[in-house]
């Protein structure tokens, strides 16, 4: 299992011998396999499981990766090589807000490229609570520009609107989904 | 009570639908119910009200127009505010020819009666009341061809999977809809999911299939609930599920979510990724169709494809291949996105002239400047010039014209348009988008974008060079390329170069970089200002 995982790799934890690295427990990890165990009945789940984790905690941790891999017999490589796949999994805890523009084709022809900009001096005002991405389409190219706060769709974004949408999200709670708690220290330190 | 249809779509609700849902529920008199969107985006929030003369419309309404438009009688259906009249009526519509979309924003998108009602099913009882191979040969009469982009004759994909021998297969229908300026799967899907569920179910029974899989990106998670309900509607109602209609055949069907990978829209990498694993592309042979969800033969189509397949069931596979031109028979979805006054959703016959689809449904552009440049059927396709839009819209024509159909998106750019910048973006977003297995693809694309700014900023000297190795990058990917993220790259490259070769002049030009889909959010990425 995690000879594969390459020299990278950090290790939570002492190892013994050069065994391989105990499979985590806790509250976190019997949350994780009981997330993976509701899907025990589907075909080829993994996609659809780390989708509910990093719904239900926020992001996939690596110590996630090694209970999902022994919970539902693949290698540890296995899973990792999809969650590094995929540019929805979070690896690391996410901020509170998440503000996704979108730089494709149809709404770079309406400006989304100033909207990206504006937004981009948005989040720095904003502070390390907001999140800017960039993303290629979310399906409104006939109202574009487009931006997602939060997950909630915007059309027709000029750059005034992006810069009061990246000032609201700073003004509230963090998003659902985003969890309450902080990284511990453990977890701090492998970043 | 007065019913009035606010459209629960996703890109009304992204310009303000539900606050106008909220504040027309709060006059009296008044049931708001959801329906799908009619197509015409650029009307969103577009109200309907129902009156003794139809349903009328009214475009572009704000939540604060609401109280106005009530006192000016418009529960009455008066021709207050923006007012369109009877909808089925507006010649936006009525110019269309609307065969898979029929259904489209009538009705609550999982009123499972209402969908009864309008003729729904009727294909699906059809087909179990035929031989299997007869409700294959009905598709093949019907000329359909894939929608999602590779235009494969889809009768003859389900006859492959009939004709395979194997103790299980599978139908996949891929909603990734990843090309930008495409979003009719995700309307159909929001909108008027059952007749999706339908041809999908006609396509089980067709091969032989008992299980369905649908993948949906994620970045679509309306699209994700609204087929959630539509299946659990459908199971229960006894159309999906472990006895279809009373027939004892078997089919169920899954929603599986993307995760944010272009890739994945190929449809060997959405296999692999509704397996669980990496999206990336496997080699051909063997085809999805012999060997595809966990090496069992599968159906894959678009959302389009399958759409298409329940009037062709009822109607018949003739009168589908009625409409159309040479061999693209039938209606293609087009979209009209970008810089265009008029977007949205037309279906029309296969054929119709690119320009009646820019200038006529789409009104030319929405800053009102001059078009300067359409590109046809997402990022791996063509850039055209505004003096080459008299080409009919079909596979074989506008691939005479050095462009393809693709997913019928049609995405619109002002005199602003820049050639250079956006050639340059189609290499980044290959580079960024590749899934990594071969490297013309991989470092090709990453040379592309280098060379193309060397070509507009770099030594004069090396210009020359720069076009010739852009040309050589350009061949090596399009024939050393396992599949048509980087076989198809260089089409809007090569397109831009060919069509608006002034862009790509030295100096002057100014800064040519665009967009790094690479670029994190905290990476310094130069950005041209907006125009
Ligand atoms: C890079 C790439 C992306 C693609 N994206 C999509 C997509 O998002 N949706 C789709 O239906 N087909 C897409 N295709 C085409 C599929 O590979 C495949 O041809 C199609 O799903 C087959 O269904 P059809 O015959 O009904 O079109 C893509 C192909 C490539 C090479
Ligand atoms: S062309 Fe690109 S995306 Fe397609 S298989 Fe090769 S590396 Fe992957
Ligand atoms: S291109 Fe921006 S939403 Fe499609």
């Amino acid at each position: 299992m995690d000879e594969r995982e390459g020299p990278r790799r950090r290790r939570r934890g002492p190892r013994q011998d050069g065994g391989p690295a105990p499979v985590p427990e806790g509250a976190r990890a019997d949350a994780v396999r009981d997330l993976a165990r509701r899907r025990a009945g589907e075909r080829g789940p993994l996609l659809e499981v780390l989708h509910d984790v990093q719904d239900a905690l926020g992001w996939i941790d690596e110590p996630d990766v090694r209970v999902l891999a022994d919970e539902l017999n693949l290698s540890v490589a296995e899973v990792h090589g999809v969650v590094s796949f995929y540019h929805d999994f979070r690896r690391i805890p996410p901020p509170a807000h998440t503000v996704r523009v979108c730089r494709a084709e149809a709404c770079q022809s309406v400006g989304a490229e100033g909207v990206y900009a504006a937004a981009q001096q948005a989040v720095r005002t904003a502070g390390p609570d907001v999140e800017l991405q960039q993303v290629f389409c979310l399906g409104n190219c006939a109202l574009g520009p487009t931006v997602e706060a939060d997950g909630v769709l915007h059309g027709r974004v000029e750059e005034s609107r992006v810069q009061q949408l990246v000032a609201e999200l700073a003004d509230r709670p963090p998003a659902p989904g985003v969890p309450e708690t902080l990284p511990t220290a453990d977890q701090e330190a492998r970043r | 009570m007065t019913i009035v249809w606010v459209p629960r779509d996703s890109s009304a609700r992204a310009v303000g639908a539900d606050e106008v849902a909220a504040a027309l529920a709060q006059q009296p008199g008044v049931t708001v119910r959801r329906n799908g969107t009619r197509g015409m985006l650029w009307r969103e929030p577009l109200v309907e009200v129902e009156t003794p003369a139809g349903r009328v419309g009214y475009a572009n309404v704000a939540p604060t127009d609401v109280p106005g438009l009530v006192s000016g009688g418009m529960l009455e259906g008066a021709p207050v505010g923006n007012s369109l009249g009877p909808v089925a009526e507006d010649p936006w519509l009525t110019a269309q020819h609307r065969v898979s979309c029929a259904r489209l924003g009538l009705a609550e998108p999982t009123d499972i009666a209402a969908y009864r009602d309008a003729g729904g099913w009727a294909g699906l009882r059809r087909a179990l009341d035929m031989d299997p191979a007869d409700v294959v040969e009905e598709v093949v009469t019907s000329g359909l061809r894939g929608r999602g982009g590779a235009g494969f004759p889809t009768g003859i994909k389900w006859r492959t999977v009939l004709e395979a021998q194997a103790d299980q297969k599978f139908v996949a229908c891929n909603l990734d809809e990843g090309d930008s300026g495409t979003f009719a799967d995700r309307i159909l899907a929001e909108g008027d999911p059952f007749t999706l569920l339908e041809g999908m179910a006609i396509a089980a029974v067709a091969v032989g299939a008992t299980e369905g899989y649908l993948y949906v990106r994620s970045e679509y998670p309306d699209a994700i609930a609204t087929l959630g309900e539509a299946i659990s509607v459908a199971t229960a109602e006894g159309y999906l599920g472990e006895d279809v209609l009373g027939s004892g055949r078997s089919f169920t069907v899954h929603v599986r979510r993307g995760a944010g990978a272009y890739i994945c829209g190929e449809e060997t990498s959405m296999l692999e990724s509704i397996e669980g694993r990496r999206g990336e592309v496997r080699a051909k042979p063997p085809i999805p169709a012999l060997s595809g969800l966990w090496g069992w033969p599968t159906v894959v189509n678009n959302v389009l494809t399958f759409a298409a397949v329940p009037a062709i069931l009822t109607g018949g596979g003739e009168t589908y291949a009625a409409a159309g031109d040479g061999r693209s028979r039938g209606t293609q979805v087009f979209q009209l996105a970008g810089n265009v006054a008029r977007g949205g959703l037309v279906e029309a016959d296969l054929g119709t002239d690119l320009r009646e689809l820019v200038e006529g449904f789409g009104g030319g552009t929405r800053s009102g400047r001059p078009v300067r440049a359409v590109q046809v059927g997402g990022p791996l396709g063509a850039y055209l010039p505004a003096a080459g839009l008299d080409v009919a819209a079909g596979y074989e024509t506008l691939a005479e014209a050095g462009g393809m159909l693709g997913h019928g998106g049609i995405v619109v750019f002002d005199d602003t348009f820049d050639a250079a910048r956006m050639a340059r973006f189609a290499m980044e977003f290959c580079a960024a988008e590749s899934c990594g297995k071969c490297t013309p693809c991989r470092i090709g694309s990453t040379r592309g974008a280098e060379t193309i700014d060397r070509i507009r900023v770099g030594p004069p000297a090396e210009r020359e060079a720069a076009l010739v190795l852009l040309e050589d990058l350009c061949t090596t990917m399009t024939s050393g390329s396992l599949c048509a993220m980087g076989g198809l790259t260089p089409m809007p490259v090569r397109s831009a170069l060919k069509h608006f070769p002034e862009d790509f002049a030295p100096a002057g030009g100014g800064d040519a970089t665009g967009p790094d889909p690479r670029a994190g959010a905290a990476a310094a990425s130069t950005t041209r200002s907006a125009p």
